[in-house]
Parts: structure tokens; C-alpha cells; sequence
């Protein structure tokens, strides 16, 4: 059998021209993907206050100007943020020690003042919640940072896809038409999941 | 340096500067320039990564009594 050891020649040097090649176009090639793969982020928004409504909605936006893919599956409290009113969430200082509870008037002196109310207090007098609300909203003011409601346009308008938790739905009684109809689309962790999947960045809110 | 539209982001926080930004340029031509002035301190940082995401060019960035100016050649 003379043709034996040339194939195995033929192998060797086969082999050996891959080993060399390979990497460098297997490097070359990942490159050239990830440099046109358009990024893309899921974001799972769990929350329905004032402060909690901002990350999704900041990332969101954000992501969608550096021109990645971005949805949102808004579940359990989180639906609030769908809802056609926004512009009544609430925030709450009651049990939340990590909140500075400062005025958003009056002098410098004053403004720095971190009141120290005790829980007690806080969950005694009526209407306590939508005061700290409406003083959080002044303080949003005061500093130039978007509204909730503004912010959510903007991800609406740069193409945000907002996903509704069909299970949470139907668990706090509501109906589609309390929502914005700007979310087509209601579905389960089952749809969500291969979404997560495939994206670059997925974050829990 | 010559600009061809204007933006004041002054007064604006994080995120707004950039989403304004980028509203901004989508409705300009390639190879026109964006002029940005904000008093966001962390829209520095934050100009210099969406230039780099999006491939919208950073011709350069000033600041002068606390205000930004940032000028973006759009891609």
C-alpha cells in the first residue's frame, strides 16, 4: 500500500496549515460579527414607585440612543409604569432608611437639612406618603432630571418594546385597556426567557 | 467652530443630554455638526461613550465656568 503514508503526509500538513490559520480567522470572524450584531438589553421592571420607576425607564432610553434593540417585561408592581396616568406614582419613605427626606425649598441651610422622621410618625399621619410624593417631584424639578412620564415617551419613541405580564394581568384585575396601547404584546416568562436569552444585557429591576 | 444646529441641554440631568442629543443628529445630515452645551458634570463621560457606541464623531469638548461644550460630527 504506497498511497498510505502520503495520506498521512497529506494530513500532517493539513493539520498543521489549520493550526496555523484557524485562530487567526476564527479571531478575524468573531470580530466581524460582533462588529455587526446590533446590541440588545431586556430589562424585567418589578417596581411601581416614583423612585423604582426611573432605572428601566433611563436605561432603557439610554440603550435605545446608543442605537441598541431594547424591551422591557414589566411585571407584578411594575405594570404600574403602563398605565395610561403616570403622573401620580407615589414614593415611600416609611421603612426605607436609605431615602434622604430633604427639602426641595427654602435656603441652601435649610434644603441640606436631612429630616429624620421616625417610622412611627411616618406611618401615623394621614397623607404622610403623598406629601414625601409630592416633595420627591419638586426635588425631580429642582434638578433637571426627566419626568416619568417624559422619559417614557422618549423610549417609546426611540422604539422601546414594553411587554406586559399576562399572569399579572389577570392576578391584580386588570384589563389591557388600562394600559398604554403602545404594548402590543402580553405574554409569560416562557416568551420572555429566549428573549433574555439572545440579549447581550438583561437586568432585574 | 462652525456648527450646523444647536442644542441646549443646560439645566438637563442624566439621561436627557444624550437623548436629546441623539434626537438632534438623527435629524441632521452625515458629515454635520452638532453643538451641545450642558452643565450635566457627567455628560463628559457620558458624550465620550456615545460617541464611541455610535460612531458619531467627538470633534471636541470645553468647558468653561461650569458649563460643557461638546461639538459631534454626525456619522
Amino acid at each position: 500500500m504506497g498511497a498510505t503514508p502520503d495520506v498521512a503526509l497529506i494530513e500532517q500538513i493539513v493539520r498543521q496549515r489549520l493550526d496555523e490559520i484557524l485562530p487567526q480567522k476564527i479571531e478575524e470572524k468573531l470580530a466581524e460579527m460582533k462588529a455587526n450584531k446590533t446590541p440588545s438589553m431586556t430589562i424585567i421592571a418589578t417596581k411601581g414607585t416614583l423612585d423604582w420607576a426611573y432605572p428601566p425607564f433611563i436605561l432603557a432610553s439610554t440603550a435605545a440612543a446608543l442605537g441598541w434593540n431594547v424591551a422591557i417585561f414589566f411585571t407584578f408592581y411594575g405594570l404600574q409604569l403602563l398605565k395610561k396616568d403616570i403622573s401620580d406614582l407615589k414614593i415611600s419613605p416609611l421603612g426605607n432608611p436609605g431615602m434622604p427626606m430633604k427639602m426641595p425649598f427654602g435656603p441652601d441651610w435649610f434644603k441640606g437639612i436631612n429630616w429624620n422622621i421616625p417610622n412611627l410618625v411616618q406611618a401615623g399621619i394621614p397623607g404622610f406618603e403623598s406629601f414625601a410624593s409630592t416633595l420627591m417631584r419638586q426635588t425631580i424639578k429642582n434638578n433637571g432630571v426627566a419626568d416619568i412620564s417624559e422619559l417614557r415617551s422618549l423610549c417609546l419613541e426611540a422604539g422601546v418594546n414594553m411587554i406586559g405580564c399576562q399572569m399579572t394581568v389577570d392576578l391584580f384585575g386588570f384589563t389591557h385597556e388600562d394600559f398604554i396601547p403602545e404594548v402590543k404584546e402580553y405574554c409569560g416568562a416562557a416568551s420572555f426567557l429566549p428573549m433574555a436569552q439572545e440579549a447581550d444585557v438583561t437586568l432585574f429591576v | 467652530m462652525n456648527f450646523d444646529k444647536d442644542l441646549d441641554a443646560r439645566g438637563l440631568n442624566c439621561p436627557l443630554p444624550i437623548l436629546r442629543a441623539k434626537k438632534a443628529l438623527s435629524e441632521m445630515q452625515s458629515g454635520q455638526v452638532l453643538r451641545i452645551v450642558s452643565t450635566d458634570v457627567g455628560s463628559v463621560k457620558d458624550f465620550q461613550a456615545f460617541c464611541k457606541q455610535t460612531g458619531n464623531e467627538l470633534l471636541s469638548q470645553t468647558e468653561a465656568s461650569n458649563e460643557y461644550t461638546f461639538f459631534l460630527k454626525r456619522k
